[in-house]
């Protein structure tokens, strides 16, 4: 038996059972609060996740005991700071599968990914002409940085669409690729619409013609196993923050042999192997791309929260967080007046939705009255709302923590909007 | 409801949203300037015709897209400032900014008249710039500066 939305029961109840959302969900001191009045029911991972204590506590016990800086100094609080940093970076590597830790550049987040790739790999290798394939569901940081090397360098930027359901249009990409393509960078999971993209077939694709690939993995990285190698992905950028880590702190992988290659992008102290007036010898990586002090506190609490996916595993949590938004889709799907912005076959925990009754803005108020937090507006890709031809939608994202009571509550709020607006 | 949702959204104000006075462009407009909240994508674009002899607004329309508080907000706009100087819009549009900033102020209510049911945006600090847009478009307009934004 299948519902309308073509689900299977049995298996919906089985990815329910795949983790233990309502045990996980005590690790996040945060969510144990009233807000108005109302327990809080947080919907808003794809903005940023909520940090589980033992992240919270790698970061207060490395203020506390180990603070120091890092690569510099041969005193015992220098040396454990600087095992904890690169413990954290080899954390990381084996996260994403990656083939060596040296490949793993902290960055701030994955907009600093993005543009750290533009600008250095750009500038050096792009010529007037050029194209670079985006696609049309990209967030505003997998944009602009091409967009402002386009007026640098004179490099066009290929967009591919996709259909209403939120699919990229394979085949367009496809005959996009040409002689002119010197890279192409997409969305793994689109922020505004959950779609989860064909990047291993897209980087296939590419490779066959020689076009190295850029993976904004923000959305995908907290919620699915991600094997760069698997992948065949060039460069990947995330961020802590949307993983259950810090603010501040992101990664930017990438093969060794092209970031070997590539110029530095900020310099500074860290970065080099010797300097005099005359020239500067730059430092191997991940120094190289990592100049002035770091942000030793965000690493270290970035790999407690790598750790604490990987003891629960991203697998499982992939699977529970597919039955939950299918769960969600369906209720949401089902309240007359709303519609799904999104749905795709393959797309994960983000409901993005628009209501007749009601602009996304005051969807957003009411449902904070009743301790809900949810995104409204055009989460960073207005291209995406312009496709829709809609201005703003509001947004539920699911995290690990989420239980099919939060989405109760939600469409209880909804009705509620309905009340209010009529 | 709780109290201070019914204190945002008053029945009143949900009416303006449902069908908003003079939602339409203005013949023979001597003014015009476009709005927008980047934020949330809120636009709107409104048109006067100003009185060459008298500098008094003889008619006033909008046109456009938002949320209930920026549709309503610029519907009451529309009403309040049909017949008005540019030195009586200033003085509006400054008692309008306390009404929604300064949770103590002594208003006029008398000048403020039907914008007062938007008093309870000052509760909502996010929801401000909704209200504010359709007024910071008419300076924009009067100034002739073509657009404005609430960033």
């Amino acid at each position: 038996m299948t519902t309308a939305t073509g689900q299977n029961p049995a298996a919906l109840a089985d990815g329910l059972n795949a983790i233990d959302a309502h045990r996980l969900r005590r690790d996040f001191p945060i969510l144990n609060q009233e807000i108005n009045g109302q327990p809080l029911v947080y919907l808003d991972s794809a903005a940023t996740t909520q940090k589980p204590q033992v992240v919270i506590d790698a970061i207060v016990d490395y203020y506390t005991r180990n603070n120091a800086n890092v690569h510099r100094g041969v005193h015992t609080l220098s040396q454990r700071a600087t095992d904890d940093y690169e413990r954290a970076r080899e954390a990381v590597r084996r996260f994403i599968n990656a083939p060596e830790s040296c490949e793993v550049i902290y960055v701030r987040g994955t907009t600093e990914g993005l543009n750290l790739v533009a600008s250095s790999y750009g500038r050096k290798y792009f010529k007037p002409g050029d194209e670079v394939i985006v696609t049309g569901m990209e967030h505003h940081s997998n944009i602009v940085p091409w967009q402002i090397l386009g007026k640098e360098i004179g490099v066009k930027l290929r967009v591919v669409p996709f259909n209403d359901d939120g699919e990229l249009l394979l085949d367009q990409f496809e005959s996009m690729l040409g002689d002119r393509t010197r890279m192409v960078s997409v969305v793994h999971q689109s922020n505004a619409l959950g779609t989860v993209n064909p990047v291993k077939t897209m980087a296939s694709l590419a490779h066959a013609r020689g076009v190295p690939v850029m993976l904004d993995a923000a959305q995908s990285i907290p919620h699915m196993p991600i094997d760069v190698q698997d992948l065949g992905a060039d460069f990947v950028a995330f961020s802590g923050h949307k993983m259950y880590g810090p603010t501040g702190i992101g990664v930017l992988w990438g093969r060794a042999e092209l970031l070997d290659a590539m110029p530095p992008y900020q310099s500074g102290g860290e970065m080099i192997r010797s300097v005099t007036f005359e020239e500067t010898i730059y430092n191997d990586l991940p120094a190289k791309f990592e100049a002035g002090t770091p942000d030793i506190a965000g690493a270290i609490g970035l790999g407690a929260a790598v750790e604490y996916l990987e003891a629960i595993g991203m697998a499982r949590i992939a699977r529970y967080e597919h039955a939950l938004m299918r769960y969600g889709a369906e209720r949401l799907g089902s309240i007359a007046g709303v519609r799904l912005v999104g749905t795709a076959a393959n797309k994960g925990g983000v409901l993005s939705f628009i209501m007749d009754a009601a602009h996304a803005h005051d969807i957003g108020t009411i449902l904070d009255a009743a301790g809900i937090a949810v995104r409204t507006g055009h989460h960073c890709a207005q291209p995406v709302m312009a496709r829709y031809e809609i201005s703003a939608t509001a947004r539920a994202s699911l995290g690990l923590y989420n239980t099919t009571d939060d989405i109760d509550a939600l469409v209880k709020a909804i009705d509620r909007v309905i009340e209010v607006f009529g | 409801m709780t109290s201070d949702l019914s204190d945002l959204y008053q029945e009143i104000l949900l009416e303006h949203n449902r069908r908003p006075r003079n939602f339409r462009t203005v013949d023979g407009a001597t003014h015009q300037a476009d709005g927008f909240n980047p934020l949330c994508g809120d636009q709107i674009s409104l048109q006067l015709k100003v009185n060459g002899a008298t500098g008094h607004i003889d008619d006033v329309g909008f046109q456009g897209h938002g949320c209930a508080i920026s549709r309503a907000s610029a519907s009451l706009l529309t009403q309040t400032i049909k017949g008005a100087s540019g030195t009586d819009v200033a003085t509006l549009f400054d008692e309008f900014h306390r009404m929604l900033t300064e949770p103590d102020a002594e208003l006029d209510l008398d000048l403020l008249g039907d914008l007062e049911m938007l008093s309870g945006v000052i509760a909502y600090p996010t929801r401000i710039k909704c209200a504010i847009l359709a007024w910071h478009t008419l300076k924009a307009a009067l100034d002739g500066d073509g657009t404005a934004t609430t960033e």
